[in-house]
Formats: structure tokens, C-alpha cells, sequence
């Protein structure tokens, strides 16, 4: 019905007759859903699947698990085929063994019954399962949790310094007249043109000589003060009332007391788009901590990620999950607040 | 915080209200100090100091000749000839990769941002949809990728059942780069996406009305009408993706390794191996490369700067 209600819909109100473009325009959109969600859509998929499931070519699109049956008498849990027996019937046989071509089979109803098939008379019986070990078995076999926590860590406490530093330097160049104000709102702008592409290496010594390498610290530091978080603040915090400021320093409020009681609660719109971003930034970043942290403890979840798809080339079913656990905050945030998000970039202009 | 108050309360009666602006100002700027211009200064001594030695005064004053290694070439259009022929790879890569991320960037995110300002239902929900793909990290963008078209995956198994053969795209090198391109330009679309939505929404109106009562036909709204008044802002989308492109590490570097051999290998590629990953960490040699891309980026913002300040005009 909505589909209907969607394609009816004419671009110069009801009566004129849809024109070519309106057709091509739907059609563009719905390729790029296809092409945008597509794939992440398919990692998901791909990541309930079970090791052998992931081999197979060409690949299924939902995560399919060959049914297992306990059967009288067995030892282990033995796979179940849909089986073309000599004389042209077919039945559900639990395969005990295969030796070369034939398999030896057994009736699960009835384990007496024994059968000797060759292999491509049998097909799997399959059926929709998830295979949640992809998910639970990191957690014990590497330091999944750990990589979890630092990247949270990371993000958490970056985030919140970022906000107050670059809060407090806003306010500063938003509400005060001082000498100096003009060099070092210039000096902001300067920041804004250095990418950290270009001083990796002496930031690197910095945070060396600090003591910090191989530390969290070193990742959450140097990203902290941004030029844009104080640019988004300030433009914001030029908008409020300079009475509100006035009247409570008429009240013997200290210039701490204005900022954090006065300014801050008023600021919180601008605070969260910036949250918004550094919790983005923070989460996703990837070229610095893989050049300052070395050793595998310190690891954040994009790097560990990284380091896995070296090792583990053949692993896929567990570099598969991993991927969706890193994006899943992500793709929550956006669930979540994506009018939000679009509107925001689109009026600052900040990635 | 309100621990503060009281040392802030003090503070401010000793050097007077309006001085507490520096006071404000401290944090963030012992931040930037520390963190952009110490390192910029310490760059600049590294690109024209040797050794192996990581501090500064440790390191022995070598003048030019780190730049000197860098461009020593026989012909610098071909990266074999040179002594670094790996930072002319990176340079050939990235400038190749730039080109064409570019002017794919500029297409796509054109063509949907003029879709998407059409009286559309769902016009939000699209929007959101072209935009998701910006949020995601680089690693797990190029992980999405890399599982689609490994040598078992989806899109092989496309091509096998439409009757190809399959094709290793991280083993031939014109496949790398396309799907390099490719990848890039799925992720960052949807940014720059919205900077074209936001000039078309800009346009007045009643420009449109007036081609509507003229009977003007659509492609002619759209040369004569769309496109001039949007160019400011693809003057903007072309000059950031430059910079971006520039920049590009992280989805190449997971998608493909720089390889297959040196043919997505990219210039802050280049760098990261030289200062980082290398046994023999060359600081000079990197901090002289990333002093060169500086300069690149540099000039790639005045541009910035010139196109923003057209636009205000």
C-alpha cells in the first residue's frame, strides 16, 4: 500500500502526467538503498554464519546450518541428509561416517538400519540457524572485551575533555574582549589547516617525551582541543543574551560560575552536535593509534580489527562479527538521531 | 565542577575579571601547543636533520639533504628511476587516485543531490541513506568491501552465475585502484552530498516560477539555471575531496595494503612505513615527506579559502 501511495505520488501535484524523470529519479534512489545498505546488510548476514557456510561458493544469502540429530547408540551428534536410496526413494539418514565415495549412513528413527551411499546421492538438510559462536568465542579467545573497552575509553574520555577545553576557550573568545583575542582566534584558524597526517611523527616524539607512548592517553591527547568544536561553540554562545552575562555578574557570580551555570546549560544543543562528532571521530579513528600503539593490550578496536584480518585471512566467520560489533554503535547512532545528524553537518559544514 | 568555584573565585580576585579570558583560553591552548605547533617546529627539524636518533638535539643538522634523497630521480614521471621510488609510487597512486576519486565524487554527488531536492516522498529517509555510509569507520568500510569482493564473494558469485569467470580484483592492479576509487566514494559521498543539497536549497525559488510560467524545459532549468548558481558549492565540494584525496590512508591501506606490490600504495602510506612501520624507523626521511605534503595541502586550502570567499560574494 505504501509502495503505491509512494509511486503515485506526482511531482506537480495530482493530474499532470508523471514525467520520465520522476521514474528515473525513484529508480536512482532505489539503487542507491540497494548499494548503501546493501552491503552492510550483507555483513550482517554473512557474520551469522558458520565457518563452513562462509566457504561455500556461490554463497547463500541467509546464514544456513547443516541439522545435526543424536542418534541411539552414537557417541556424537552426526549430520542429517536428504538421501536417494537404490531403488528411487528418498529419505532423512544420519551420516555416521565417510570412507572415500561412499557414506555410511543410518536411519535415525531406527539405528538398526544401516545404509552404504554414494556420496553425491545425498544432499545436506539444512535450516536457517545463527551461528552466535561467531560472536561469543572472541570474547575467550582474544582479548576481545579488552580492545572493546579501550575503544570506549578512548572515545568516553576524549569526548569529555574536548568538551570542556574547547568549551571553555569558546566562551573565552565569545564573551571577553582581551588584548591578544585576534592572534589567537588566528591561531585556531592555523590549527584548523593542520591535518594530523603531516606531524605524526613529531606528535609521536611528544607524546614519547611525555612518558605516554603505548598508553591510552596517547590517542585520546593530541585530538582533544579541535578547532572546529571552538569554532561550533563560539559561533553558538555568540547568539545568547549579553544582559543574562551582565545581570549575573551584577549578582556576584565569579566568571566560573557564569560559564558553567549560565552559559554551559544554554550552550547544550551545540555541546551535543559536538559530542555527536567527537564520539564519531573518536570511535572511528584509525591512522594515530596505529602508528603510537604497539603493543596488543593497548589496542583499540580499529587497530585490533586491522591486526585481524592479517592474521586471521581464514577466519572470517570471527573478523566478520568483530566488524559488526564496531559498527553497531554507529549504525545505533543513526538510527537514533539521523534527521539530527543531516541537518547538523549540512549547516556547520563539519565532518 | 563545582570544586572549581572556589580556587576560580580566588583567582579571579587576583588578576580581575577580565584577564580570566586567558584563564579560559589555557587548556585548549596547552593542547594545541603541545600537539600542533611544538610538533610543527619539531617537523620542520626532523625533515633537515639525519640519524636515528628521535630527539631533536640528538639529531645531527643534515640541511637539504633528506629532500635531496627524496627527489633525487632520473625522470620524475617514472618512480623507477628514483633513489625513494616508493614516495613516487605514492605520489603517482595518490595523484591518480585523486583524479578520479574527484571527478566520481563530483558525478554521483551531483546526480543525488538533484534527485534528492525533487518533490520526493521520503526525501529525509533517502537522504539518511546516502549519508549512513559517512558515519562508518574506515576499517570496517573497507572490511564491508573486501569481504563482497574476495575471490568466494557476493560479487563473483554474481559474475559466476551470469556466466563470468572470476575475477581476482586485489591481485590485478587496475582493479585495485578502481575499487579503491570505488570504496572511497561510497563512504564519503554522502557528505559532500549534502554541502550540493544545501547550495541547491539555497536557490531562490521563484527562479524556478518564472521558468515554469516561460514553459522552459527541464534540462534547460537545469543548465541555465541549476548548475550556474550551484557552482560555488561545487567549487567547495571539488577543493575539499582534493584535500580529503590527498589524505587518503586509512580504506586504502585495509582495503588492499598498498599492494597488489606498490599500485594503491599512497603518499601518508609511505609515510606511516617510513617513520612507523619499517624496522628501520627513518624519522627525517618521513618528517621531509610529510613536510612536501604540507605544502601540497597548504596550497589546497588557499584555494579553499579563495572558493569560500567567492561564495560570500
Amino acid at each position: 500500500m505504501r509502495l503505491a501511495v509512494l509511486l503515485g505520488q506526482r511531482r506537480n501535484g495530482p493530474g499532470r502526467p508523471l514525467h520520465w524523470t520522476d521514474v528515473a529519479a525513484y529508480a536512482y534512489l532505489a539503487l542507491g538503498v540497494a548499494l548503501m545498505f546493501g552491503p552492510v546488510l550483507w555483513l550482517v548476514l554473512s557474520s551469522f554464519k558458520t565457518q563452513s557456510a562462509l566457504l561455500e561458493f556461490p554463497p547463500s544469502l541467509l546464514p544456513f546450518a547443516q541439522v545435526e540429530v543424536t542418534v541411539p547408540g552414537q557417541p556424537q551428534k552426526l549430520p542429517l541428509f536428504r538421501t536417494t536410496l537404490p531403488d528411487g526413494s528418498v529419505r532423512e539418514l544420519a551420516q555416521v561416517r565417510r570412507i572415500g565415495l561412499v557414506a555410511q549412513m543410518v536411519d535415525p528413527a531406527d539405528p538398526s538400519k544401516q545404509f552404504r551411499v554414494a556420496i553425491d546421492k545425498r544432499e545436506p538438510v539444512r535450516r536457517v540457524a545463527l551461528a552466535t559462536e561467531n560472536y561469543t568465542e572472541p570474547l575467550q579467545r582474544f582479548a576481545f572485551l579488552r580492545f572493546l573497552f579501550n575503544s570506549v575509553f578512548v572515545t568516553v574520555v576524549a569526548t569529555l575533555i574536548t568538551l570542556l577545553i574547547n568549551s571553555m576557550a569558546a566562551y573565552a573568545l565569545a564573551v571577553y574582549a582581551f588584548p591578544g583575542k585576534q592572534a589567537a582566534t588566528l591561531a585556531v584558524i592555523g590549527t584548523l589547516m593542520i591535518p594530523m597526517t603531516i606531524i605524526l611523527v613529531p606528535v609521536y616524539l611528544v607524546i614519547t617525551e611525555l612518558g605516554l607512548a603505548n598508553s591510552l592517553w596517547a590517542v585520546i591527547l593530541p585530538g582533544a582541543a579541535t578547532p572546529t568544536g571552538v569554532f561550533l561553540l563560539r559561533q553558538y554562545m555568540l547568539t545568547l543574551p549579553k544582559d543574562l552575562i551582565e545581570a549575573a555578574r551584577m549578582d556576584k557570580a565569579s566568571e566560573w560560575q557564569i560559564y558553567w551555570r549560565i552559559v554551559m546549560p544554554l550552550t547544550l544543543p551545540a555541546l551535543a552536535v559536538l559530542a555527536i562528532f567527537s564520539i564519531m571521530w573518536r570511535w572511528n579513528e584509525f591512522l594515530w593509534p596505529l602508528a603510537v600503539l604497539t603493543k596488543t593490550e593497548v589496542y583499540t578496536l580499529q587497530i585490533a580489527l586491522n591486526a585481524f584480518q592479517g592474521e586471521l585471512q581464514t577466519q572470517w566467520h570471527y573478523l566478520l562479527a568483530m566488524t559488526v560489533v564496531t559498527l553497531a554503535p554507529v549504525a545505533l547512532v543513526f538510527v537514533f538521531l539521523q534527521r539530527f545528524i543531516t541537518t547538523g553537518i549540512g549547516s556547520t559544514g563539519m565532518k | 565542577m563545582r570544586l572549581f568555584d572556589p580556587p576560580m573565585r580566588r583567582l579571579q580576585r587576583m588578576i580581575g575579571a577580565r584577564r580570566m579570558a586567558y584563564v579560559f583560553l589555557l587548556p585548549n591552548f596547552v593542547f594545541f601547543g603541545l600537539f600542533v605547533f611544538l610538533p610543527i617546529g619539531i617537523n620542520v627539524v626532523f625533515s633537515v636533520t639525519g640519524g636515528t636518533a628521535l630527539f631533536p638535539s640528538q639529531r645531527p643538522y643534515v640541511g637539504g639533504e633528506q629532500f635531496a634523497h627524496l627527489f633525487d630521480c632520473g625522470s620524475y614521471l617514472d618512480p623507477a628511476t628514483c633513489r625513494e621510488d616508493h614516495f613516487w609510487r605514492g605520489v603517482a597512486n595518490t595523484a591518480k587516485f585523486v583524479v578520479f576519486q574527484v571527478t566520481a565524487m563530483v558525478a554521483f554527488s551531483l546526480v543525488t543531490a538533484l534527485v534528492l531536492n525533487m518533490k520526493i516522498r521520503g526525501r529525509g529517509f533517502f537522504r539518511a541513506v546516502y549519508f549512513f555510509p559517512v558515519l562508518l569507520s574506515p576499517v570496517v568500510v573497507a572490511l564491508i568491501w573486501k569481504w563482497i569482493l574476495q575471490r568466494d564473494g557476493l560479487l563473483n558469485a554474481a559474475i559466476t552465475t551470469l556466466g563470468g569467470q572470476k575475477i581476482l580484483f586485489f591481485v590485478d592492479p587496475s582493479w585495485a585502484m578502481f575499487w579503491a576509487v570505488f570504496v572511497s566514494v561510497w563512504a564519503h559521498m554522502g557528505f559532500y552530498t549534502l554541502i550540493l543539497l544545501a547550495g541547491l536549497q539555497a536557490i531562490p525559488a521563484d527562479l524556478y516560477e518564472a521558468a515554469e510560467m516561460d514553459a522552459t524545459p527541464r534540462w534547460r532549468v537545469l543548465t541555465h539555471i541549476t548548475l550556474p548558481l550551484l557552482w560555488p558549492n561545487m567549487i567547495v565540494v571539488i577543493v575539499l575531496a582534493l584535500i580529503k584525496g590527498a589524505q587518503t590512508f586509512d580504506e586504502v591501506f585495509v582495503l588492499t595494503g598498498g599492494g597488489p606490490g606498490t599500485a594503491t600504495l599512497m603518499i601518508v602510506q609511505y609515510i606511516y612505513e617510513t617513520g612507523f612501520a619499517s624496522q628501520v624507523q627513518n624519522f627525517g626521511l618521513a618528517a621531509a615527506a610529510s613536510v612536501v605534503l604540507g605544502v601540497v595541502l597548504f596550497v589546497l586550502t588557499l584555494l579553499q579559502f579563495a572558493a569560500a570567499r567567492r561564495k560570500e560574494i
